[in-house]
């Protein structure tokens, strides 16, 4: 049998990634896919910056204003930022629970694939008739199929594909913490990134069904002439925004969440102090995990719900300031009194306090319903949730990026070239942000192509897209700091480069894909550090010596993708003229990826050993 | 390579659950179920928003054929306890009643498929096209949507038995087999709604 055969025989580069199943790499992949669309959105953005240097520029058409905007948002939010997180998830979690691997390997790498085919779908929307052009949140009727062109529907399969990818890795993860953890490792010794990373996994699961049944909704509106929200015909508009909703505020949290595990990480390891109120951080985190579902109609204050509504969902809205305000509380004390030491890291996790504070101050101005009708739709919200994305999850990413790098490349990145990234990047992003509040005040509604001379807006405007602008330079001085230490800096070769307190930086570097010859005894909440206390620093194992058992790689999960992406494009290509049938692409997509799924049942895959000797060879290698 | 040994002679009482693959396998398909009731909840809401928007076109009462549907639940619901045969069998380490529960599962769920084309063909005879109004795509589309669960779960399981026909139960299938059943109840269960929710208050009012 295929499947049977072990992994000695020595394979190809690509095809070793191709057909990996190892977390560790799987985590790269998604680091690099996920990088390469932030650069991509974030290019986009200043294209549309520029637009809005000065008043009545013509940089670009009002229509490719549009589209842009809505690729910035989408790639943003679904093909930028998740990734990142599951690349740090994928690589750091089994890690830090002790754990040989994630509980479905192969789901894993599937999880993968499917996300990049799905983005992949999204952008070639650009070579096919224009890219989606109703907003990230694509409301009816503007994206029916009367007013929205067809990029909509490269929106609608491209984000169902990527983000079933996002549903099934969350099934992994959630699996993989409860059922997998060292000995010793309770719930409550359980690192806050774990935390956070199972509360946005089941964050994911509630959301993220409820998006797949409103993007399979539009898509029977738009293909084949449902009539869901066609008002003449018995439908309803509202719906969607309703559906939108119930996925959409939780996912603002599923993108937050991870950010406040990084700092919640990174805030304890370079303050030499444990986290302050550990216990009322994770009830914190649950808490808000429950009421993110609670609050959705804080979106549709001006769509005219009626006063109850409006009230009872500004209360609810305003109650998760609590539970978030014992957080910041919690990382203030943190710091208090602790030994800091102000690395790169440190310099993003300690600055991502402020701006996530301001970003939620005015979140709870929006939140208040009657108020609300003066900024909706203003540059004041697109400032507000900058504030939450920009300077709370791209600052807690970036935190994360230079506190693991080396325990995922084996080089830290450099310091002093780090600390100019932040400071460029920090100043470019209130310089574009900051000013955002005060045009909305004035009045500058979002989502509009060009303003009139004279209004006010000229010179702040202007400042914005100078800020933009700095935020562009940071990421090239970034790109030269990776390219740098990659060349420059010293290999690190000791476990523990920062002398930090988690499992994860126990282990040897580089990690063998086994992590963990043998199963590490958790004794305590930060465990690395209880040892280095109590013990002699190095983590007590929980087992004998012995064969090691791995999961064989597949190349099923990429092809089984294929079939997603070919069958997409067949619902996508019923408003284009190919040469193909739909029908005829629908039915290759189905079958490769069913006939994926069936090979992939069919076989038995129990995996390959490795032998105690090579294990005890290897880790006298690393050490 | 413990999970693929054939324990013939001991078999572990939860033979499902006895390896750490079993574990995974049953907590993934419960998150996994989680996931799945919050997408038909959402097929609900939009069913129930939209139900009366008809359109001038047919409506609930005037189509719904309550003795064929109660057949229909009558089988699925069977199926479901012949199910839970199944993996009786599969914990006494029978697998002779194994298969054949199995198989005597998956012709009911044969049979109800048949019946809900039949209905649906039915239906549209009477006026009701997928496109007719709100009212005609949101139950297709939630209906049809459980129908589409119904197929997979049908494949689901001519897998399993033609895979495992000849191999007896072991620590390495028989979590298979329990996921299967996990998710044929969960089937049954979304049924259970739609007959209340659409077949039942669609002829009440
Ligand atoms: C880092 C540089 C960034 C710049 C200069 C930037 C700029 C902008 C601007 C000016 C808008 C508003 C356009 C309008 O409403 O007229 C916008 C919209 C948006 N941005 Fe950003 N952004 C950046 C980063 C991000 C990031 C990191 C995310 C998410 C992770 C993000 C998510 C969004 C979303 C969701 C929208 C709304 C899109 C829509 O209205 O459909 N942005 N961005
Ligand atoms: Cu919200």
């Amino acid at each position: 049998m295929v499947s049977e055969a072990t992994n000695t025989r020595k394979k190809s580069v690509l095809w070793d990634w191709l057909t990996t199943v190892d977390h560790k790499k799987i985590a790269i992949l998604y680091l690099i896919a996920g990088t390469l669309f932030f650069v991509k959105a974030g290019l986009m953005a200043v294209l549309f910056r520029i637009q809005l240097i000065a008043p009545e520029m013509e940089f670009i058409s009002g229509q490719t204003f549009n589209e842009l905007v809505t690729m910035h948002g989408t790639l943003m939010l679904f093909l930028a930022v998740t990734p990142l997180f599951f690349a740090f998830a994928n690589y750091v979690l089994p890690l830090q629970i002790g754990a040989r691997d994630v509980a479905f390997p192969f789901v894993n790498a599937l999880g993968f694939w499917l996300f990049l085919s799905g983005g992949i779908l999204l952008s070639i929307s650009w070579f096919f008739g224009g890219a989606p052009d109703a907003g990230w949140t694509s409301y009816v009727p503007l994206a029916s199929r009367e007013f929205g062109g067809i990029g909509i529907d490269f929106y609608v399969l491209g984000l169902q594909i990527s983000g079933f990818g996002t549903l099934i890795s969350a099934i992994n993860f959630i699996v993989t913490i409860i059922n997998m953890r060292a000995p010793g490792m309770t719930m409550m010794r359980l690192p806050l990134f774990c935390w956070t990373m199972l509360i946005t996994s089941m964050l994911i699961v509630f959301a993220f069904t409820p998006l797949a049944a409103g993007l399979l909704l539009l898509m029977l509106d738009r293909v084949f002439d449902a009539q869901f929200f066609i008002p003449g015909e018995g439908g309803n508009v509202v719906l969607w925004q309703h559906i939108f909703w119930i996925f959409g505020h939780p996912e603002v949290y599923i993108l937050v969440m991870p950010a406040f595990g990084i700092i919640s990480e990174v805030v304890p390891a370079f303050s030499k102090k444990r986290l302050f109120g550990y216990t009322s951080m994770v009830f914190a985190v649950l808490i808000i995990g429950f009421l993110s579902f609670m609050v959705w109609m804080h979106h549709m204050f001006t769509v005219g719900v009626g006063p109850i509504a409006n009230s009872v969902f500004a209360i609810a809205t305003m109650t998760i300031a609590v539970p978030t305000g014992i957080k910041v509380f919690n990382w203030l004390f943190t710091m208090w009194g602790g030994k800091l030491r102000f690395t790169t890291a440190m310099h993003f996790a300690a600055s991502f306090v402020p701006t996530f504070v301001l970003g939620g101050v005015t979140g709870v101005m929006l939140a208040m319903a009657p108020v609300d009708h003066l900024y909706h739709d203003t540059y004041f919200v697109v400032a507000h949730f900058h504030y939450i994305i920009v300077g709370g999850i791209v600052l807690g990413l970036l935190a994360g990026l230079f506190y693991w790098y080396p325990k995922m490349f084996g080089h830290k990145l450099n310091e002093t070239l780090g600390i100019i990234f932040f400071w460029v990047f920090y100043i470019g992003f209130h310089l574009t942000f900051f000013i955002q509040h005060i045009l909305g005040l004035i009045g500058m509604p979002r989502r509009v192509y060009t303003f009139l001379e004279g209004q006010g807006m000229d010179t702040m405007n202007f400042i914005s897209t100078i800020g933009a602008f700095m935020m562009s330079v940071a990421i090239i001085i970034l790109v030269i700091n990776i390219i740098y230490s990659a060349l420059k800096a010293e290999r690190v070769t000791e476990k523990d480069p920062w002398d930090a307190r988690t499992l994860e930086w126990s282990t040897n570097t580089p990690i063998p894909e086994y992590n963990f010859a043998q199963t590490p005894q958790v004794r305590s909440l930060d465990p690395l550090f209880y040892e280095k206390i109590h013990g002699n620093g190095e983590m007590k194992p929980a087992e004998p010596l012995d064969d090691i058992h791995m999961p064989n790689g597949s190349i099923l999960p990429f092809i089984m993708s294929i079939g997603m992406f070919i069958g997409g494009f067949g619902f996508i290509s019923f408003h284009m003229d190919l040469f193909i049938s739909p029908y005829v692409l629908i039915a290759i997509g189905g079958i490769t990826f069913f006939g994926g799924m069936a090979a992939r049942s069919l076989q038995n895959d129990y995996g390959y050993n490795i032998e105690k000797e090579t294990v005890e060879s290897m880790e006298k290698e690393l050490s | 390579m413990a999970d693929s040994v054939d324990v013939k002679k001991g078999l572990p009482a939860n033979p499902e659950k006895a390896t750490l693959e079993g574990k995974n396998k049953f907590l993934g398909m419960f998150v996994f179920l989680a996931g799945e009731t919050t997408m038909f909840a959402t097929f609900f809401g939009t069913y129930l928003g939209l139900r009366s928007g008809t359109a001038s076109g047919p409506e609930p009462a005037d189509l719904f054929q309550l003795p064929l549907v109660f057949i229909m639940t009558m089988i699925l619901l069977t199926s479901s306890l012949t199910s839970v045969l199944a993996t009786y069998a599969m914990k006494k380490n029978q697998f002779g009643k194994l298969k054949l529960w199995m198989w005597v599962t998956f012709l009911l769920g044969v049979t109800f498929l048949s019946l809900e084309i039949y209905e649906f063909v039915e239906y549209y005879e009477h006026g009701l096209g997928y496109t007719s109004s709100a009212f005609a795509s949101s139950f297709y589309t939630l209906v049809g949507l459980h129908g589409a669960h119904v197929l997979f779960g049908l494949g689901w399981i001519l897998l399993l038995l033609l895979r495992n026909r000849s191999r007896g139960i072991t620590l390495y299938n028989a979590p298979k087999f329990y996921a299967f059943a996990l998710y044929w109840h969960f089937i049954d269960l979304v049924w259970v709604f739609i007959f209340t929710v659409v077949y039942l208050m669609g002829i009440g009012g």
